[in-house]
């Protein structure tokens, strides 16, 4: 029986396109003091530090879990370093979390970062050899493979990033912030990768995010103390290889047994209900859709009218990155962890002008390479919020 | 250190290391893993889940690890994790895992292909981007440094380190998987040119291509699959400050703390044969000193580093050699260094036993 782990703090950066202001070390360090303040600890207390992030030529840097060692109070612990392409952020958390439900820790502090701005993203993506698709580019079939086949309409493209814009509006934390934003804006923005247009885009973006988990004397410290813990009920992960005959990468068989297997660790047998709302990893606006029936949330071709009818919106009946999600900001190896870390304030009711009423179960999911790669938690207000 | 549940490693399987390799990482690992799984006596399929650990800079392209999944066969879909560091610590996320208790075998990769790329040219961007790597002091020139300071205040001497470096090339001519090896004269040794002050060519490693796989298994698993596992009975590591002139550098405090964090009472004499990850001559016994090991302990029989040095996997491959000890040479207990960054910022230690 493992031991229950549960989220006492969250911090991150302002995410910008350049945060010239701070090096590397400033910027893991602004997230982490945060997470720390808000777990009510000192770096004393972090017994042991997972760092993520995406590929290490996005910034030139190899391996720099061995210089942010120092900025992490790394000195004298253990300093792990995880990498699983897209979903790293998530992936950080879960191999933090698999510290304290392993009994090996008490205390662990995960963070995960990007300054893109440090480098050319593109051009590393194409390990310097130029021709790069870049992510759009390498999904955009997948997303056109989805239109074909549940055959919705064009508009909800559009829906899903005007809805993940006005969030970002009330998220303090977020980079684009689109006052304007509308149905015809999009529209009529440039067509990057048919059918994905600019405003449908993630943009590119430096920042970091932090998260304090500890185990249930230290979630009921600090329940006790007023200060709310998020319970993590379930982790999973998967991969799968990224081509293959008879693959099917618009609804990846990673993605949905990850979801299962969280599903069944989390007592969830009906996520729709079950679960208040969810933190997908969406760079581009129609994998909202995508992962909703992916992840069996909604019915095979129902995730776009789940978007149609505005559910996924704040103030519907299953919001879906009330933060403003993925296209709003976008630290590549820290989005997933923002992810995981928003779905938990969320639960524990800290999520201010963008918190769903009454959210008491979380989803947060982040996912990388070739839509290959899964990280998943479900986070609660209580260990047993089904009763 | 929890208690709770036993772990052991039952199979092992690596490449031959070499110069330079045609074959691509996934194919290396295929071969590293079809062995482990082999000698397992299980299936790709049957293994509940994987970890992996390699380093885009060293194989020469983004997202490197993607592809080496296609040799893991993770079909059905599998609970899986890569680690942009050794193999070792993959092994270590993986024994965290497995303490879970809800799932009962692992398996374990470190792989890289250092032939790729000019690892002078490559390791000075792992330093601090800002005040370190603009110096361009590549892997040989941080070592030869901290030799340099061993030396100085008297803790070894060169023909220490020729000795180490005759003797890992010595004993590693019973090693199939070594890539250096050869009888070598000590004093012929000393009487060649410095490469870099204090270190001569025998002082340093090999550019090695190759790959490790290790099946690690929960207790009644472990039994079923292996004849006599190697029970780990403690792994830690830790990190220390990153500038090596922040440190003191004739001591490996991170080493020694790891060992403690994993058990080991340095009074106890108790470790039969230790593999250490000392890609340099003088690593070696800064290491043999900072654990405490008496002459009682054999290090490094494979021939260690300096026979071999396939980075990403060259700490995995430590964890094997001393798993090997146990299950095939009747050992009692063993001990495993693994290390990363500048003059040993990183380091792991896992001990291995036999059990009743």
């Amino acid at each position: 029986m493992s031991e229950p782990c549960a989220v006492v703090g969250v911090g991150q950066t302002h995410h910008k396109s350049r945060r010239r202001d701070v090096s590397f070390a400033g910027l893991v360090r602004e997230a982490a003091v945060r997470a720390l303040e808000d777990a009510h600890m000192t770096w004393a207390d972090i017994e042991a530090v997972i760092i993520g992030k995406a590929p290490d030529l996005f910034e030139g840097v190899m391996k720099p879990e061995l210089y942010l060692s120092d900025a992490l109070g790394g000195a004298g612990k253990p300093v792990f370093r995880v990498h699983t392409a897209g979903s790293v952020g998530g992936a950080t958390a879960i191999v933090a979390a698999h510290h304290i439900q392993s009994r090996v820790h008490r205390r662990v502090l995960a963070l995960a970062f990007e300054k893109q701005s440090e480098g050319n993203t593109q051009f590393a993506l194409g390990s310097g050899r130029g021709a790069s698709l870049g992510a759009g580019g390498a999904f955009a079939p997948f997303m056109r493979a989805y239109i074909q086949r549940s055959g919705a309409p064009e508009h909800i493209g559009w829906k899903v990033a005007v809805k993940d814009r006005l969030n970002a509006l009330r998220n303090p934390h977020a980079h684009l912030k689109i006052e304007d934003i509308s149905i015809e804006k999009v529209k009529e923005s440039p067509m990057m990768w048919d059918p994905i247009r600019y405003l449908e885009s993630c943009p590119s973006s430096d920042g970091a995010c932090a998260v304090v988990l500890t185990d249930q004397q230290g979630g009921k410290e600090a329940a006790a103390a007023g200060r709310p813990p998020a319970w993590i009920l379930g982790t999973a992960v998967r991969s799968e290889p990224g081509n293959f005959p008879g693959r099917d990468p618009v609804r990846p068989q990673g993605a949905v047994d990850c979801a299962w297997d969280l599903y069944r660790q989390a007592g969830i047998t009906d996520p729709r209900h079950q679960i208040d709302m969810a933190e997908l990893y969406v760079p581009f606006s129609w994998y909202e859709p995508m992962w909703l029936e992916a992840h069996d949330i909604a019915e095979r071709g129902e995730g776009w009218k789940m978007v149609d009818r505005d559910e996924t919106a704040l103030g519907g009946s299953f919001p879906v990155n009330t933060s403003g999600g993925v296209l709003s900001s976008n630290p590549i190896g820290a989005s997933g962890l923002l992810r995981f870390a928003e779905a938990a304030n969320q639960v524990r009711g800290m999520s201010g002008a963008m918190q769903v009423d009454g959210a008491r179960v979380a989803l947060a999911q982040a996912y990388g390479a070739n839509a290959q790669y899964f990280a998943m938690w479900v986070v609660a207000s209580s260990l047993q919020p089904f009763g | 250190m929890p208690e709770s549940t036993d772990i052991a490693i039952v199979a092992w399987g690596m490449t031959p290391m070499v110069r330079h390799t045609d074959q691509t990482e996934p194919g290396l690992l295929r071969v590293a893993i079809g062995q482990a799984v082999e000698r397992a006596g299980v299936s790709r399929q049957e293994i509940d889940f994987t970890c992996e650990g390699s380093c885009d800079y060293i194989s020469g392209a983004t997202f490197s690890f993607v592809q080496n999944i296609g040799a893991l066969g993770a079909w059905p879909p599998k609970r899986d994790s890569h680690v942009e560091m050794d193999g070792a610590w993959a092994f270590y996320e993986a024994w965290v895992r497995l303490l879970h208790g809800d799932i009962q075998t692992a398996l374990v990769t470190g792989s890289g292909r250092s032939s790729t790329a000019e690892p002078s040219l490559i390791y000075p961007m792992e330093m601090d981007p800002y005040y370190l790597a603009p110096l361009g002091a590549d892997p040989a020139t941080l070592a030869a440094l901290q030799a340099r300071a061993l030396l100085d205040a008297g803790k070894i001497t060169e023909r220490q380190m020729a000795e180490v470096a005759a003797r890992s090339r010595r004993v590693a001519q019973d090693n199939p998987y070594a890539q250096v090896r050869g009888d070598f004269d000590v004093e012929e040794l000393l009487a060649s040119d410095y490469v870099r002050d204090p270190l001569r060519r025998h002082d340093l490693p090999p550019i090695s291509d190759g790959a490790c796989a290790v099946v690690l298994a929960t207790a009644d698993k472990a039994r079923e699959l292996c004849e006599r596992p190697a029970w780990v009975s403690g792994i830690a590591h830790r990190s220390e400050v990153h500038n090596p002139a922040l440190r003191d550098l004739t001591d490996s405090v991170g080493t020694r703390d790891a060992a403690l964090a994993a058990g080991l009472d340095l009074s106890a004499d108790s470790i039969d044969v230790a593999e250490l990850q000392a890609a340099f001559s003088h690593e070696e016994l800064l290491l043999r000193a900072s654990l405490g090991l008496s002459e009682r302990t054999e290090i490094n029989p494979s021939g260690g580093a300096l026979a071999a040095n396939p980075i990403m996997a060259t700490g995995l491959v430590r964890i094997a050699e001393a798993a090997r000890q146990i299950i095939e040479n009747g050992r009692q207990k063993t001990l495993a260094h693994s290390t990363s960054g500048p003059c040993l910022q990183q380091n792991l230690v896992c001990i291995l036993e036999a059990r009743p």
